[in-house]
């Protein structure tokens, strides 16, 4: 095949790549949105192995697609709902590897012959590329452990963990001064190994000072370095398909993070920096210590609350996917919405632990995404609703958030479910969020609480209703 | 310790302080309970009843001897307050405030005495606030006591034998009493229409389906007083009220006044000659009949008929529900029992440093404690120190407009840098790299927030296309980068296969 026809071929596929995140706009043309971007990836893969660049080694090529192909549809077919944070976290990390394998082989083949300038921009470009991929596959593989409880959620906090960062940084520049050196010279395989290492110990340090509520933003952060590392490989190769492709993906997951952040009032720099709840000595003294007396329900009242109201809000949290009701959950809005009472669910931005997990999860279990609302679209209507079910949720609706100006989480957005008529908070314990801050709600007159496994309660006031 | 309930001696007092469902749960508090022969006989708890649930039945000699804790109903009378000994405590409505002597002669007896009307008004108390409990009950009452002399429906009816209009109702002062009688009145169908000088309670009217009347009064005078209670208003503002209340009189079928001001006489808001001037069949329920009623014609304690206008002056309403009044009463005054005994072993501790029980006590040791202190407002929090918000916000404005500037001018000076040294190769596709990034940031703030994690795993199954990187040198001679590249090749397959599938497996199950 041609050198302009493989060249046309990238054309379509990046524009049907394009068209692919655009589709997901709205949910009907999602499907078909995900079709343009099989078809772009399928167009892209053919015009490369046709293209005059692959001559040799066909049939180990294909096996390799059959195999790996094959593995992933089973991934994707054994998924649970609940479990897909853990498997974005580690596909975002096989993209990290594979960015870091081409780099290095790519140094090894010495492809194209440059001089001068042009050599040294290459250099940078494979460096740049392997840096970003190692810190995206040590980084998701870390988180991958962290959302499947693998690993513990709390933030582990060095000493001076910043000046460590700082060290790796200037490491790694340091070996960048000397990769290109040398590679100038003909050697340079040294510093590339050296420079890996310390970016797969940054990737590890970075998201291991993260605890588990910032995983949203944690997620969608590797998700943009994935992109940003396809679009620095693009440039070693080269690839305008690559460089587009990367920088898509890149905005994207940058985008995202930045939604997750504001979901949270946090600037992305203090996420990164890690050890949220830990700092500011205010958050244990002070405002934060107003309680009052926190009245109990049980689930046959609960459900003679449900039935008796008009609107019902459901603001489902991770506590909802830990304890898998989002089954249970659906049943009773069915019962519920059969009875004409409006039922609706509220989701917060940061609810759960990946951007729009709890949508997943609702959708997983068959409710209607017409009845689900986003944070800003049902704020306002709070008022008129007769009992909201907060499920496994806890500062996304702590009313200190507005309230309290000490508050550790003072200035992010809340569902304000406290401004309806009551609120059934479901609890394993009185323990604190993640964010280790009391909750006020708790103590309001309007409020009550049922206590116990979340799919345990529902259960019962399902069989109740 | 064993609880007393005697008989209530007060002409016409059906209630009683303990129902046999409460003196159980008394029980588990390790008390023993003695109820007089008869107590309960006007709230329909008979004596045996009262045996079944595990109490004694005693005569009232015995029961006033023999206690250890005497609770009741009404403030007792000057026999019953002499049978007081120095170790023993009453609990009952008192009115301290109205009944000065027998404040003084309960505190010579040297006995403990709490007063349920003296509970502080606070969100911890609320549970052994009785007269809210009394007060609901009195309003409920008020709305059936007028259907009983209402001629007429309360709800609209189109029937075959023609139309019935709704009755209208105006309830004065929407306290708790004014909020029940609202509600009840609503539920039976009639127009509610309500007034209150606390302009707070709008909402709450409002909330209860009911209509706020609003007075045209230049001044926003507020009558919030103390402790959620209403307090005097000035001359104007009562005469714009009266005008109200004269004007609304010739509307409306049925008037429930409840409105009182602590520790004064109740206010007269309904002239005879705004009474007069309902229409006939109309009916007036004074819930304040007892502080001289707030209207003129009012009697306390009888129904009297003025020019075909019915006015009800009943002091009694909760008794007159008496076996509902008591089971509320009861319970609040297990509440009470509850706080005092913290241990639960049957034995109370007067802990003057709890507010509610500091409140409650009225005298104690041969001293009068009453007045309590002013309790602590609950509901404002400890002020957070104010200052530094203000020179965080101005450090971040200043911040906010040189941030950009200097981002801009370093960006520019580093594409300069960019474009003086690097070769043309590399700018065409550094062009392509920021012209991509923007489309990036248009197409990706279309995305329905709903799905954000099909966005990402859509986004990593395309990112995979980092395989054309493995594509290009698998047909390296070097074995050592042949096989690099199939191991590339292979991973990012499970991701392309992996990420369109889970994806298209989630958009499968958004459904309408």
């Amino acid at each position: 095949m041609s050198e302009g026809v493989v060249n046309v071929s990238y054309i379509s596929a990046t524009i049907l790549f394009i068209l692919a995140l655009g589709g997901l706009s709205n949910q009907e043309t999602a499907r078909r949105g995900n079709w343009y971007g099989i078809i772009g990836m399928t167009i892209a893969l053919i015009a490369t192995i046709a293209s005059d660049n692959v001559t040799a080694n066909l049939d180990k090529l294909i096996i390799a697609l059959l195999v790996g192909g094959s593995i992933g549809l089973l991934l994707a077919r054994r998924v649970q709902m609940t479990q897909m944070p853990e498997l974005v976290a580690i596909l975002h990390s096989l993209v990290g590897i594979a960015a870091v394998a081409v780099g290095f082989a790519n140094f090894m083949g010495h492809a194209g012959g440059y001089e001068g300038v042009e050599k040294t921009i290459h250099d940078i470009e494979t460096y740049v590329g392997i840096l970003i991929g190692a810190v995206t596959f040590s980084g998701s593989v870390i988180a991958f452990g962290k959302l499947s409880g693998r690993i513990g959620g709390s933030p582990l906090l060095l000493p001076a963990r910043h000046w460590l960062n700082l060290g790796l940084l200037i490491g790694s520049v340091w070996f960048g001064i000397q990769f290109v050196e040398q590679s100038a010279a003909g050697g340079g395989m040294e510093p590339l190994i050296y420079m890996t290492i310390i970016a797969l110990l940054f990737g590890i340090h970075m998201v291991m000072a993260i605890g588990g509520a910032d995983m949203p933003v944690v997620v969608s952060m590797l998700n943009s370095y994935s992109g940003w590392a396809a679009s620095a490989t693009g440039f070693m190769l080269g690839n305008d398909l690559l460089i587009v492709t990367g920088a898509l993906v890149g905005s994207s997951g940058a985008i995202l993070s930045y939604i997750m952040c504001r979901a949270m009032n946090r600037k992305f720099l203090n996420v990164i920096a890690g050890g949220f709840g830990t700092g500011g000595g205010s958050s244990s003294g002070g405002g934060s210590e107003e309680q009052g007396e926190v009245v109990a329900i049980s689930s046959h009242e609960t459900a003679e609350l449900l039935a008796g109201a008009k609107e019902v809000m459901i603001i489902p949290g991770y506590g909802m996917a830990v304890a898998q009701a989002q089954h249970t959950v659906f049943e009773i809005t069915k019962v519920l919405r059969d009875k004409g009472v409006n039922v609706r669910f509220g989701i917060h931005p940061v609810a759960g632990r990946m951007p729009g997990h709890m949508n997943v999860l609702l959708a997983e279990a068959k409710v209607p995404y017409d009845i689900v609302f986003e944070m800003d679209e049902i704020n306002d209507d709070f008022p008129e609703v007769d009992v909201s079910v907060v499920i496994g949720a806890n500062d996304i609706v702590n009313p200190s958030a507005l309230t309290d100006p000490d508050s550790p989480i003072a200035g992010m957005p809340v569902l304000e479910c406290w401004k309806g008529k009551t609120t059934i908070v479901m609890k394993r314990s009185m323990a604190t969020g993640y964010a280790g801050v009391q909750n006020p709600l708790f103590f309001k007159e309007n409020t009550r609480m049922l206590f116990g496994d979340a799919k345990e309660m529902l259960d019962e006031v399902f069989k109740t209703l | 310790m064993r609880i007393g309930v005697p008989k209530e001696l007060h002409a016409g007092e059906r209630r009683v302080a303990t129902t046999p469902d409460v003196a159980t749960q008394l029980q588990k508090l390790g008390f023993t309970v003695a109820v007089e022969s008869g107590a309960g006989n006007e709230s329909s708890f008979t004596d045996d009843a009262y045996r079944d649930a595990g109490c004694d039945i005693a005569s009232a000699h015995d029961i006033w001897s023999e206690s250890d804790i005497i609770v009741k109903v009404r403030a007792p009378n000057d026999d019953e307050a002499g049978k007081l000994g120095n170790n023993q405590t009453l609990i009952s409505f008192l009115w301290p405030g109205q009944n000065p002597e027998l404040l003084s002669r309960l505190t010579n007896t040297g006995g403990t005495v709490m007063a349920m009307d003296s509970v502080p008004r606070i969100s911890r108390a609320q549970k052994m606030d009785a007269l809210s409990s009394m007060a609901n009950i009195g309003g409920y009452r008020a709305i059936v006591e007028a259907a009983q002399h209402f001629g007429r429906f309360f709800t609209g009816q189109i029937t075959a034998a023609g139309k019935v209009p709704p009755a209208k109702v105006l309830v004065i002062g929407a306290g708790v009493a004014g909020l029940a009688a609202i509600g009840a009145a609503k539920s039976m169908g009639a127009i509610v229409r309500a007034f209150d000088t606390r302009p707070e309670v709008k909402e709450q009217v409002e909330s209860m389906d009911a209509e706020f009347l609003m007075l045209d009064f230049e001044d926003d005078e507020d009558g919030s007083g103390e402790g959620g209670y209403a307090k005097v208003m000035s001359e104007e503002f009562i005469r714009a009220e009266m005008a109200l209340f004269a004007e609304q009189a010739k509307d409306v079928d049925i008037i429930v006044t409840t409105a009182l001001i602590p520790g004064k006489p109740a206010p007269k808001l309904i002239t005879a000659e705004t009474a007069r001037s309902m229409k006939d069949g109309s009916v007036i329920v004074d819930l304040a009949a007892e502080q001289g009623g707030n209207c003129e014609l009012t009697v306390a304690g009888e129904v009297i008929k003025d020019s075909g206008v019915t006015v009800i002056g009943y002091t009694d309403l909760p008794s007159r529900l008496a076996a509902q009044s008591s089971q509320l009463y009861a319970t609040n005054i297990r509440h009470l029992l509850t706080d005092l005994t913290p241990e639960k072993d049957g034995n109370i501790n007067v802990d003057m440093e709890d507010e509610v029980i500091r409140g409650a006590t009225v005298c104690k040791d041969g001293e009068t404690t009453w007045p309590p202190p002013a309790p602590k407002l609950s509901a404002a929090p400890p002020k957070a120190e104010p200052e530094p918000l203000p020179v965080v916000s101005a450090e971040d404005e200043k911040r906010g407009v040189l941030g950009p500037i200097i981002g801009m001018a370093l960006g520019g000076l580093a594409l300069l840098g960019l474009g003086a040294v690097a070769p043309d190769s590399f700018l065409d596709h550094f062009t392509v790299f920021v012209l991509a990034c923007f489309v990036g940031y248009m197409v990706i703030w279309n995305v329905s927030p709903a799905l954000h994690t099909p966005l990402m795993s859509v986004t990593n199954a395309i990112s995979s296309i980092i395989i054309i990187g493995a594509l290009l040198q698998i047909s390296s001679p070097d074995k050592l980068i042949m096989w690099i590249a199939v191991a590339t090749a292979l991973i990012t397959a499970i991701n392309i296969a992996g990420g369109f599938a889970v994806t298209r497996r989630m958009l499968e199950m958004f459904r309408k």
